[in-house]
């Protein structure tokens, strides 16, 4: 990385002393990804969107202070960005980063968004299966419909 | 039941022993043509093998032939049923929650067979309970056991299933039996023609379906131009109970009849389906036409299900 770049990143996306970065979510997706990963107590939270990216033309990007995701989290994660990365940091430095990946299923998470399916009306949890990967469309296990990341709503 | 079973029928007959049934999809073609197979076996079993056995039937939703093919499957195979025909005197109607509704029915008997107005009950209930479980159709999802019985009656009637081109007319959009059917047509590669109002046409995430399955279709609102062509056609009730405004429903409930004159142009062996009721969409004088095929399809119904019945019970004669 060249150091007008590298220039260019920190303007946008300030450095955490402690906490969690969650990099190369799909563009549009880090509000939907601090959602479900709430916003920190103790913390601040900094969102990137629609950042320009090497790989992936646009990405989004979510900084969490002082707060370690669980690896239920990370798998979930996944949803909001098959090829998003997650980085622990400690003191500025990196201590861990973990490549999410798509299970084959979901359990819970996402809300099923057919108004006429059984999970909407009754005391049923939800679950889903990943019918496609990058960009991301499950089918409710239930209903059958499918959907695209973009039509994710959290329950 | 003379002849053997072949390999390919015991080892589909092994897998749904204890399994459920909720959605086509669950099949490959392969066990499509096989579970066929094995339906025509059961033309011929009298015998009460499922003797002792008791089947839940758990209609929240009205209907007749499903539920009384079902009970006539399970009394002709000497096992007897339970259950309710209106969500009305369930408990569902004081609030209970439908995995606890399956939980106590299951305890009192062997397998269950649900018809829900809400799309996935059939899988919340198999999710729910221990014992088998079948989708007798979820809101405008699935209807297995109504595919299955189709495709028994195009293979009984036409020998065979392959390569014959098969027309959907009327609503595409909530008919159920529809979608279910006309996905496990794409799965077994066979054409599709699609024949709808605007307003009814096939919605767009069982379009995404069908191209993901491969499938070759297409689509007109113009019944008389395709029907030459077709090997099947498959007439569905436009269902005003689908509809929320009353107004939409006038709009569009009579606009295909099928009768003597829409049939006179076709191949002489087409056959016209049903899923039954019908209302205004077959005029009764196609009753009499060796082309007409649907109260066979009613009838084929019970022994598609007495199959069914037998096979997730892991009872085979």
């Amino acid at each position: 990385m060249t150091a007008d770049r590298r220039a260019t990143r920190q303007q946008r996306v300030a450095s955490l002393r402690h906490g969690t970065v969650v990099d190369h979510l799909s563009p549009g997706m880090a509000l939907k990804a601090l959602e479900m990963l709430g916003v920190p107590s103790e913390g601040a939270a900094l969102l990137g969107i629609h950042l320009t990216s090497e790989k992936m033309g646009r990405k989004d990007i979510l900084k969490l202070e002082n707060v370690e995701i669980s690896a239920e989290q990370i798998e979930k994660l996944a949803l909001f960005g098959p090829n998003a990365s997650v980085v622990f940091i400690r003191d500025y430095e990196v201590v861990r980063k973990v490549q999410v990946e798509l299970p084959d299923r979901i359990h819970g998470v996402l809300r099923c968004r057919n108004p006429s399916c059984i999970t909407n009306h009754d005391r049923v949890p939800t679950y889903f299966d990943v019918t496609q990967r990058a960009p991301t469309m499950v089918r409710c296990a239930h209903c059958e419909r499918r959907m695209g990341e973009h039509e994710f709503e959290l329950l | 039941m003379t002849e053997t079973w072949t390999d390919a029928e015991r080892e589909l007959a092994n897998r749904m022993r204890g399994a459920d049934i909720i959605s086509v999809r669950q099949f490959t073609a392969p066990d499509l043509g096989t579970l066929l197979q094995i339906v025509e076996r059961f033309e011929t079993v009298t015998s009460p093998v499922l003797q002792g056995k008791v089947l839940g039937a758990l209609f929240f939703e009205p209907s007749t032939r499903t539920r009384l093919s079902f009970e006539s499957a399970m009394v002709r195979l000497g096992g007897g049923c339970i259950g309710f025909a209106d969500a009305g005197i369930s408990s569902a109607a004081k609030g209970e929650s439908l995995p606890d509704t399956i939980r106590i029915v299951e305890s009192y008997c062997d397998i269950i067979v649900i018809r829900h107005p809400r799309e996935g009950a059939g899988r919340a209930a198999a999710d729910a309970a221990e014992k088998p479980v079948i989708n007798g159709g979820d809101g405008s999802n699935q209807h297995p056991t109504q595919t299955l019985l189709d495709l028994y009656t195009i293979r009984r009637r036409m020998g065979t299933v392959a390569g014959l081109r098969v027309g959907f007319v009327g609503d595409l959009k909530y008919g159920r039996a529809a979608h279910s059917l006309i996905e496990a047509l794409a799965m077994l590669g066979n054409e599709l023609v699609l024949v709808s109002p605007e307003s009814l046409r096939l919605p767009p995430r069982q379009r995404e379906d069908l191209d993901a399955l491969g499938g070759v279709w297409s689509e007109t609102p113009d019944l008389a131009s395709v029907v030459p062509g077709l090997d099947v056609l498959y007439v569905t009730r436009i269902q005003r109970e689908r509809f929320g405004d009353p107004l939409d429903y006038e709009r569009v409930k009579d606009v295909y009849q099928v009768d003597e004159a829409t049939i006179a142009p076709s191949r002489d062996g087409l056959i016209v389906m049903h899923p039954l009721p019908r209302v205004l969409e077959i005029h009764p004088s196609v009753d009499a036409s060796p082309k007409a095929a649907y109260f066979e399809q009613a009838a084929n119904g019970v022994t598609v299900r007495k199959t069914l019945l037998s096979l997730l019970l892991g009872v085979t004669p």
